[in-house]
């Protein structure tokens, strides 16, 4: 093994042992901005330990589809992160095309707890897994617009070169999140500061944070998320939980791979660490000073997200 | 400073495409106001400091803070509803961008006269004060989109501007800053004549 899969391998070990620090920053951001104490940082950690200890209860009409929902959801998120350069380091497992895989390993994910929300057989879980579908499916395209604007980048980057090989490199998850948009910015194209922006609105909006979804809320009319994984409960709820910080850890990667410049390794991924943190701290005020959407509003923030990728991509296709 | 001016231009873009977006009269007009210090910005980097001056005293000082005493003024509400949807106003927006684009790629101007992105910023600068004109119904967002569209305008003069034309720039500032006080009084008339500023109601009037 060379030293960069060393390397690499230790940034993912890293990842996967400090996601459930995420969604203790944001609560404690958001305590602190409520003036409260606040939950302890490590209280992820502890539910997880928690469910995992306690047995399950699982409905009468329930099959293994159910069972099978958040082992094939943490499976396909993981798969996913490891698709993802991290910390500066490019992924051993990447290859051109790649980010289309990630994509839609999420997009499994999500329809493997549509389909176990769906065999409970209650109403209520299928409104939720009604909405978390149509949702995702709107933030889909402004996924794809981002990518395609990046991949136009690092297509850029390389064609002088005019090596098949390095273009499909090019088109890889490692070449596109590597510093190279942040050189390009920093050299004045100001437009390519626009997909870190428009990759914070899908952080909140796949991880159901609050402009979109309260994760708090058990109120019937406002869930989006919570409703599908409500029957879960033991380990299976602890799957659904750790993969649902790996995920926010995957978009909040994604933002950061874009805000950090090419460095020394080391410092690049140090860089990359504290962004990732800055963000959970920047989603945990977000959620002290916005109020939740109005479901029918939501499209319009997905919208909004839209124009900008659409105006990142005609201006990148410009020069 | 070279690497300042895309950045400035790309603002300018994005604001132009927020204010379409926006809804409430305030943000409208903060939005214009930042739009003005941002042409002051790119003066600046043209090295045209007298005229930066004036720019950010009308354009970033004057005209927002008028604006924004007329608002007070009236007791019309605060939210606008757009004839336009706003949706659709930002798609309208986009599409004058792409065709500023492709008209840039069109036209034959002399190579190094408009330094990049700036012709096509000028222009859907243009566009989208036309469509703040056209899509909403209030009287006073309207004078927003006449403000937005001479702001296009005042950007296409910028690269042609020599040191003697800068005070047509400036008579024409002043003519700009005269005709929105006018349209200032005569929105605080409408609105106190009237109870509302809401062009749509303006048509069933009769003697």
């Amino acid at each position: 093994m060379n030293q960069g899969t060393v390397f690499y391998l230790i940034q993912l070990f890293l990842a996967l042992i400090l996601a459930p620090l995420l969604p203790g920053i944001i609560n404690r951001v958001k305590a602190r901005f409520a003036g409260r104490q606040g939950k302890p940082l490590l209280q992820t950690y502890y539910d997880l330990a928690r469910l995992l200890r306690k047995g399950e209860v699982i409905g009468r009409t329930a099959t293994w589809t159910f069972s099978a929902g958040p082992g094939v959801a943490l499976a396909a998120t993981l798969c996913a992160l490891a698709l993802l350069p991290l910390g500066g380091a490019p992924s051993p497992l990447g290859f051109g095309g790649d980010f289309l895989l990630a994509a839609y390993l999420l997009g499994m994910g999500r329809f493997a707890l549509i389909l176990a929300a769906l065999d409970t057989g209650s109403s209520f879980e299928g409104m939720g897994a009604s909405r978390e579908a149509a949702f995702s499916a709107l933030a889909e395209p402004v996924l794809f617009l981002v990518f395609l604007m990046l991949t136009s980048l690092s297509l850029d980057l390389v064609r002088h070169t005019g090596q098949s090989a390095e273009l499909v490199a090019a088109l890889s998850l490692s070449a596109m999140f590597g510093g190279q948009a942040t050189e390009a910015w920093l050299a004045g194209r100001a437009e390519l500061l626009l997909a870190p922006a428009v990759f914070f609105v899908l952080l909140l909006v796949e991880n159901c944070r609050i402009p979109v979804d309260d994760p708090n809320t058990h109120l019937e009319l406002t869930m989006i998320h919570e409703v599908m994984v409500l029957d879960h409960s033991g380990p299976n709820l602890a799957m659904i939980v750790y993969g649902a910080a790996l995920k926010l850890w995957f978009f909040a990667a994604l933002t950061a791979g874009l805000l950090t410049p090419p460095l020394p390794l080391w410092q690049q991924a140090g860089l990359c660490l504290l962004i990732i943190l800055a963000l959970a701290a920047a989603v945990g005020v977000v959620e002290s000073v916005m109020a939740r959407l109005r479901l029918t509003r939501i499209p319009h923030l997905l919208g909004g997200a839209a124009a900008l990728a659409s105006l990142a991509l005609i201006l990148t296709q410009v020069r | 400073m070279t690497t300042l001016l895309p950045t400035i231009l790309f603002l300018l873009l994005l604001n132009n495409l927020v204010l379409l977006g926006m809804s409430r009269l305030r943000g409208l007009i903060r939005l214009t106001a930042f739009q003005g210090i941002l042409l002051t910005a790119l003066l600046l980097c043209l090295d045209h400091a007298l005229l930066a001056g004036a720019v950010l005293l009308i354009k970033g000082l004057l005209l927002p803070g008028l604006l924004m005493r007329t608002r007070k003024g009236l007791h019309a509400a605060t939210s606008l509803k757009p004839r336009l949807h706003r949706g659709l106003g930002i798609l309208a927006g986009m599409a004058g961008l792409v065709f500023s684009l492709w008209l840039e790629a069109r036209l034959l101007i002399l190579p190094d006269l408009f330094p990049p992105l700036l012709l096509p910023t000028a222009l859907t600068t243009l566009f989208c004060g036309l469509i703040l004109v056209v899509g909403r119904t209030t009287a006073l967002s309207q004078v927003i989109g006449y403000l937005v569209a001479e702001n296009g305008i005042f950007l296409l003069g910028v690269p042609l501007m020599t040191a003697g034309a800068v005070w047509f720039e400036l008579a024409l500032l002043l003519d700009v800053f005269v005709a929105v006080f006018v349209m200032g009084i005569a929105i605080h008339h409408i609105g106190e004549t009237f109870e509302s500023i809401d062009v749509g109601r303006f048509r069933s009037l009769r003697d």
